[in-house]
């Protein structure tokens, strides 16, 4: 983005309450105009409660929200400036196509002819041109949801937001949607809130996500920051698959750190944790980020590391369980500490997975600054 | 020969099988028959009606000649189309009411809602009757005020049957439509017009077509509720038959059921089968 970023959405200090049930708990951030931000949570952590408090359909217990600078506070949903696209898509199913999108343009007395123009604009940009005399009943589930962003994008609201957009989609089509919504955001410039529990979603569409658990915004950052720099073990486990290890920080320098993990062995980082001595912490180390050794391979890589002990870590055991998914295989490998680890391993030449089988005794290494020190 | 032989019969083909197609004619001779006879002897030429005496349609110009019986046609047309326009607005205004809030007593007067339904005709006539005698109903008012009692009595059986109807209904309406007209802009009266009444017609068209027949039909409790200027149809039906059975009273009931089958297809026609079929 050119132009400094510009809140067009501001939460401040939001709690909702359902009777002693808290699903929004004192929630504050900044949505930027023209940013594809999603919600991302396990479900029932209150990311929908806080799409559905922007929308206008739950009022907030506490805090406020503005949009574009006004307090939303007394503003019914029928006039606020955002519109959404439901998770059931809500097609009006005794309308046609084109009278779907051209409900709200009739609601809000545009004239016949601008009605016309807009709805074949709008039509044309999520790709139905020549849909509208349709009925939703003769339409897939994916055509359906295009009708829904159709009707709202014609709105020109200042921010669309969008309940769970692809969880009704199979597999294939999800991945061409993640695709096109981003590519339409672009076009349109309208800044776009998606909520979602799927993180593949969450990582392929935002420009930022917010990690939402038990009602709180666990971590606030771009999708290569929440995957590579994971704020909290919920943030790490959540986002990806990884290994984590509760240690003892034994060593903290500016430029290295050690964990003492117990089952694992110390695992040394290239760079400082400012943590303090002896604390109990957590090590994050991400499957693919362990690079599993051929047998017969590890020798001459132990023999690296070790001119190098800063530069790698090194750890052996025992292949305890095997899943080859086509593009990678994953292991489970029983260190010789006792502690589980799982690895994930391309399949790069077609014989890969023909190296390995249960019980192999196995080398591994990981470059020091492949583990993440977590304190919460 | 294996191009003329008939596949053997599924095992679940039951149409096709013997003892299913006689139970089924079985059951539409048990149903129809009592209708057959009553419209082929509206034909028949002679004045006691028991045995066939030859063709005639002369008792249908008589009983469209006999001023008393249009009279009570007229009467039991026009108190079933108030009727049914006055269940459909108060059937559909309770059902979105019981589906739509949670106010004090609802369960109470959920149940006392579809009371109606399940109280004995007898009693309700009855009930009427002493109403009606109690606040000292006038009786003397000009066509069509004088048919006054009666629609009040028809409503009160009739809107339950369209609450019931509508609600059933109600309850396959997806919330987020709502939401989604708000959220372009519609108010709660738009909403309820663009979106929940088109989501709730095939119900409408059920419950009117339910109501006008109850409606038409009805004789205990129009029997206690008619002042002796007010007859309806069934009950001058039931006053001729008390003098003799003519052909006249089967002409006239014959014309009174293709009245209502003829409704009832225009009914069906204009909101397709399917739709009202998925009501229930």
């Amino acid at each position: 983005m050119t132009e400094p970023a510009k809140p067009i959405i501001q939460i401040q200090n939001v709690s909702k309450r359902f009777g002693k049930v808290t699903a929004v708990d004192n929630v504050s951030l900044d949505i930027n105009a023209g940013e594809f931000f999603v919600l991302l949570g396990p479900s029932g952590c209150g990311k929908t409660t806080l799409l559905r408090m922007i929308a206008g359909f739950e009022l907030p217990t506490e805090g406020r929200i503005l949009i574009d600078g006004q307090d939303m506070a007394g503003i019914p949903p029928n006039k606020r400036p955002v519109n959404m696209v439901f998770q059931s898509y809500a097609v009006f199913p005794h309308m046609s196509v084109a009278d779907n999108v051209a409900y709200g343009l009739k609601i809000a007395g545009v004239k016949g002819a601008e009605i016309k123009a807009r709805v074949a604009e709008a039509l044309e940009l999520v790709k139905l041109g020549g849909f509208g005399e349709r009925m939703p009943d003769q339409m897939s589930g994916g055509q359906r949801q295009r009708v829904a962003l159709a009707r709202s994008l014609v709105m020109r609201p200042k921010v669309l937001l969008l309940d769970e957009p692809l969880s009704a989609l199979d597999a294939k089509l999800r991945a061409q949607m993640q695709f096109e919504l981003s590519e339409l955001q672009e076009k349109v410039g309208i800044t776009f809130v998606t909520v979602t529990h799927d993180q593949d979603e969450a990582l392929s569409m935002a420009c930022r996500i917010g990690v939402i658990n038990k009602g709180e915004v666990a971590q606030l950052a771009t999708p290569s920051d929440l995957y590579e720099y994971p704020a909290n073990r919920f943030v790490a486990d959540f986002v990806g698959s990884v290994n984590i290890f509760e240690g003892k920080l034994t060593l903290d320098e500016p430029d290295k750190a050690a964990v003492d993990c117990p089952g694992v062995g110390k695992i040394y980082l290239n760079h400082g944790v400012t943590g303090p001595h002896g604390a109990d912490v957590w090590v994050a180390l991400r499957p693919e980020k362990i690079y599993l050794h051929v047998p017969g391979e590890g020798k001459a890589v132990k023999a690296a590391a070790q001119d190098a002990p800063d530069g790698y870590n090194f750890a052996r055991g025992k292949i305890k369980g095997m899943s080859y998914l086509g593009d990678i295989t994953l292991f489970e490998i029983e260190l010789d500490g006792g502690a589980r680890i799982r690895v994930s391993r391309p399949n790069l030449s077609r014989h890969d997975q023909e190296d390995f089988t249960w019980d192999d005794r196995v080398s591994m290494h990981w470059r020091a600054d492949s583990p993440v020190v977590l304190l919460g | 020969m294996a191009l003329f032989a008939r596949a053997p019969i599924a095992p679940l083909e039951y149409s096709r099988t013997l003892w299913m197609r006689l139970w089924v004619g079985a059951v539409m001779v048990f149903l129809y028959a009592p209708l057959v006879v009553l419209m082929v002897f509206s034909f028949n030429d002679s004045k006691r009606n028991v045995v066939w005496r030859g063709f005639t349609t002369k008792y249908y110009e008589k009983a469209l000649g006999n001023d008393q019986l249009v009279e009570a046609l007229i009467n039991s047309l026009t108190i079933a189309a108030l009727a049914t326009l006055a269940s459909l607005v108060l059937g559909t205004l309770a059902a979105v009411m019981l589906w739509r809030f949670r106010f004090p007593w609802k369960g109470a007067i959920d149940g006392t809602i579809s009371l109606p339904i399940i109280v004995p005709e007898i009693c309700l006539g009855v009930a009427f009757l002493m109403f009606f005698a109690a606040v000292g109903w006038p009786t003397d008012l000009v066509w069509p005020f004088n048919l006054g009692a009666i629609t009040i009595a028809h409503i009160t059986f009739c809107f339950p049957f369209v609450t019931m109807v509508v609600r059933s209904r109600l309850a396959s309406f997806n919330r987020e439509q709502e939401e989604a007209a708000k959220d372009l802009g519609a108010s709660e009266a738009q909403v309820f017009r663009d979106v929940l009444i088109p989501h709730i017609k095939p119900a409408l068209v059920a419950g009117a077509l339910l109501a006008f027949t109850l409606s038409l039909d009805d004789f205990v409790i129009t029997y206690f509720t008619s002042g002796p200027d007010t007859i309806t149809f069934p009950v001058k039906v039931y006053s001729m038959v008390r003098f003799s059975v003519t052909p006249e009273v089967n002409a006239a009931s014959t014309l009174l059921i293709i009245l209502t089958v003829v409704l009832t297809f225009i009914a069906l026609k204009a909101q397709g089968v399917k739709a009202i079929a998925e009501t229930h």
